[in-house]
């Protein structure tokens, strides 16, 4: 199949300046959802620093995964930042959040620790999962981010799960899952709606809607009139859609669904277009496979979540050069410090293998 | 002592489970309905209210990842299946999920849940509603698995199994639900792993799992009048294991039957056998046997079933062969017979 095939083939759906004909791109507008207080200086400089940070490390693991060391599958989020920290931003510490294979963006968004990140990449005693999980594994309880596993779907019931429990006991807290739009082809996905909605659970549906399962394009998974909104408003939930790169939307959309979810208002699907910019897995472009466009890639990287904000926060003379720079120079340094605290630990030891196959 | 029903033991031990800690609740499709899970469920509703004692969509898959979610943030759910061949659908999230958490995120989070489920037989349950699936749940680590026989573990066992912090799969028989037995009243534990000593012997261990333990124990009735005094062993708890005690009894014995509800191929009965041969080959005077089902999905018509399920009188020849013992003795007796076969006693009438 030639390239510009596959560019017809998903720019009908969605396109990176956020006009396809697609519904992903119209924002409903809902009362409270589109008219939140404009967001403070810091809480703008806040967000910035966090799609910074998130982008930095995995650009870092980018560079240093040739040398062999992170011995685990990565699937990077460059590209995706603004959905993790704009949804994670409405968050508390104690609100629990789930993902899925690529889920680098939304641990570090919700507070994961980052030596406890690098270790389990490289494999060491100290990592979060103590070098049992991997890259596709990670878990910072403390930072509630109750963890994230590779089976496409499966973290979905569990969020719903974990926002059963808030039900039951009463305690206030919001329940997110992060998952990409080939899950939204499960049916474990549409009994957690509608389990959701039955029990008006304060849960947050997070579709981070890239196009892409791997190499195979949304138009060989799902017919051209699926509306993921309407699927979830089928069931009851109440359903958003926006701009996945622009941080102020993925902001205020989520802030809307987590209050409400706190409140008492239930659950809400959101669902976000944004683009990868690497493989599928690992640290490299891939578009010279062919299952995309070079066009398609450019356009959604002229909408680069980070960049695109960094340059509105200057215009507005919310940052400016040193600023960018000392945060720069600050997040390398968290990142070297990270790094070789993963290095300098152990290993796990021999009788880590067959420890935690049973808890006590 | 107070009798009991199994059925009634299992809801005495959920009452108990639920009063003792507030954070354990039940779900299952039918759980709060007239019928209450064979009697197991009933009366819980109204006792605990519908936050605690719920009915659930037809969603096993979902369902088990919401109990998994639930049980990772602190509560205790109980899960039921009124056929384990309806569990299956939730395999992805029972072994992918619930039976790894604790591991691949190295030993942080625990899973405390407990999946019941019922395994059929008899009045044309078929293919689809009669499947005796322990192997499988016991193949992956992470699991226990459970197949209490009388009333008194069945209490005790589902008690254990609701404090424990893993999840464990609870395997009852529906030839079980309606049989007395002696239970003591409040709260106790039978520990999940030991095997227990059903009918000593000295000449055969008959090592039997759920419903065949008591197939088991007629034949060794049977065996008896022949001279020959067989050790039953109730297994119990087939995850993990108790294979010491069943090694002690046939280093004892020399000989070993392994009775079984389920498929010969890949079953907990070619487990035990192969460890049992591991470690006690020497002790053994006659090769090991296996009494299971034939390798054949369950028929539903009582003309076929009569062929399928095997019972006390397969025990014995398989005795007798090892034994060689005289054919009056592995003849058929009438009272070894029941009328179709497809019921436990004359007392069931369908359905059921």
């Amino acid at each position: 199949m030639a390239a510009d095939d596959n560019a017809d083939r998903t720019q009908g759906r969605l396109r990176a300046d956020g006009q396809g004909a697609s519904p992903v791109t119209s924002v409903k507008p809902r009362p409270g959802a589109t008219s939140s207080e404009p967001l403070g200086a810091e809480e703008l400089k806040r967000l910035y620093a966090a799609m910074l940070r998130i982008r930095t490390v995995e650009e870092w693991i980018a560079e240093h995964y040739p040398e062999q060391e992170m011995r685990c599958p990565v699937h990077l989020s460059i590209g995706q930042e603004a959905v993790a920290v704009g949804v994670c931003a409405g968050l508390g510490r104690q609100d629990h959040v789930l993902s899925a294979h690529r889920s680098h963006a939304h641990y570090l968004a919700k507070g994961g620790d980052l030596k406890a990140f690098f270790a389990e990449l490289y494999g060491r005693a100290t990592g979060c999962a103590s070098g049992k999980g991997g890259s596709m594994h990670l878990i910072d309880l403390a930072a509630g981010f109750l963890g994230a596993v590779p089976i496409v779907g499966n973290t979905i019931p569990i969020a719903v799960g974990a926002a059963f429990s808030s039900r039951l006991g009463r305690d206030g807290r919001v329940a997110v899952v992060f998952f990409g739009e080939g899950t939204t082809e499960a049916g474990v996905y549409l009994e957690s709606l509608n389990f959701a909605k039955l029990w008006n659970l304060p849960v947050v549906f997070v579709c981070e809607n890239n196009l892409y399962s791997v190499y195979s394009p949304i138009d060989v998974r799902q017919p051209q009139d699926r509306d993921n909104a309407a699927i979830a408003r089928g069931h009851g939930v109440e359903s958003l859609t926006g701009h996945g790169n622009d941080v102020l939307t993925t902001r205020r959309l989520a802030g809307y669904a987590i209050q409400k979810a706190r409140e008492g208002g239930g659950p809400t699907f959101l669902e976000f277009s944004t683009y990868r910019w690497r493989e599928h897995c690992g640290p490299y472009y891939d578009n010279d496979l062919g299952y995309r466009t070079e066009r398609e890639f450019q356009e959604w990287k002229a909408k680069d979540p980070l960049r695109q904000f960094e340059h509105q926060l200057r215009q507005d003379g919310q940052i400016d050069d040193a600023y960018v720079a000392r945060l720069t120079a600050e997040l390398t340094a968290e990142i070297d410090e990270a790094v070789a605290f993963a290095k300098a630990s152990p290993w796990p030891g021999r009788d880590l293998l067959t420890a935690h196959v049973y808890a006590r | 002592m107070r009798q009991l029903t199994y059925a009634q033991a299992i809801r005495e031990a959920t009452d108990l489970c639920m009063e003792d800690n507030p954070r354990v609740y039940v779900i299952g499709e039918g759980v709060p309905d007239p019928k209450g899970i064979f009697g197991t469920t009933l009366g819980l509703q109204s006792k605990y209210g519908p936050e605690r004692v719920m009915d659930m969509p037809l969603s096993e898959a979902a369902m088990t990842g919401v109990i998994i979610g639930s049980a990772l943030t602190g509560w205790r759910p109980i899960l039921t299946h009124q056929r384990s061949d309806f569990a299956v659908i939730s395999m992805n999230q029972i072994v992918n999920d619930a039976a790894k958490w604790h591991y691949m995120f190295g030993g942080q989070a625990t899973v405390p849940i407990v999946i019941r489920m019922v395994v059929g037989r008899g009045w044309g349950q078929g293919a689809q509603h009669a499947q005796s699936l322990q192997a499988w749940f016991a193949h992956v680590p992470g699991l226990k698995v459970v197949m209490p026989v009388t009333p008194h573990d069945a209490k005790g066992l589902l008690i254990a199994s609701v404090e424990d912090n893993n999840p464990v799969v609870f395997i009852e028989h529906r030839w079980l639900h309606q049989i007395h037995g002696d239970v003591p009243e409040g709260m106790y534990r039978v520990p999940l792993g030991e095997a227990r000593i059903a009918r000593p012997g000295r000449d055969l261990t008959i090592a039997a799992m759920s419903y065949m333990t008591l197939e088991a124990l007629r034949a060794a009735e049977r065996l008896s009048s022949a001279g020959v005094e067989a050790e039953v062993i109730d297994i119990r708890t087939l995850k993990p294991l108790d294979i010491d005690l069943i090694v002690d009894s046939v280093r004892r014995t020399g000989r070993l039957i392994a009775a079984d509800t389920s498929w010969r191929t890949a079953s907990m009965s070619s487990e035990i056998v192969a460890r049992v041969v591991e470690e006690a080959f020497t002790a053994l005077k006659a090769p090991p046997r296996i009494v299971a089902l034939p390798d054949s999905p369950s028929p539903s018509s009582p003309g076929l079933a009569r062929y399928y399920y095997p019972r006390a009188i397969d025990i014995v020849r398989a005795a007798g062969g090892m034994l060689h013992l005289s054919e009056e003795i592995v003849d058929e007796p009438e009272d070894l017979e029941p009328t179709l076969l497809d019921v436990p006693d004359r007392s069931f009438t369908g359905p059921f």
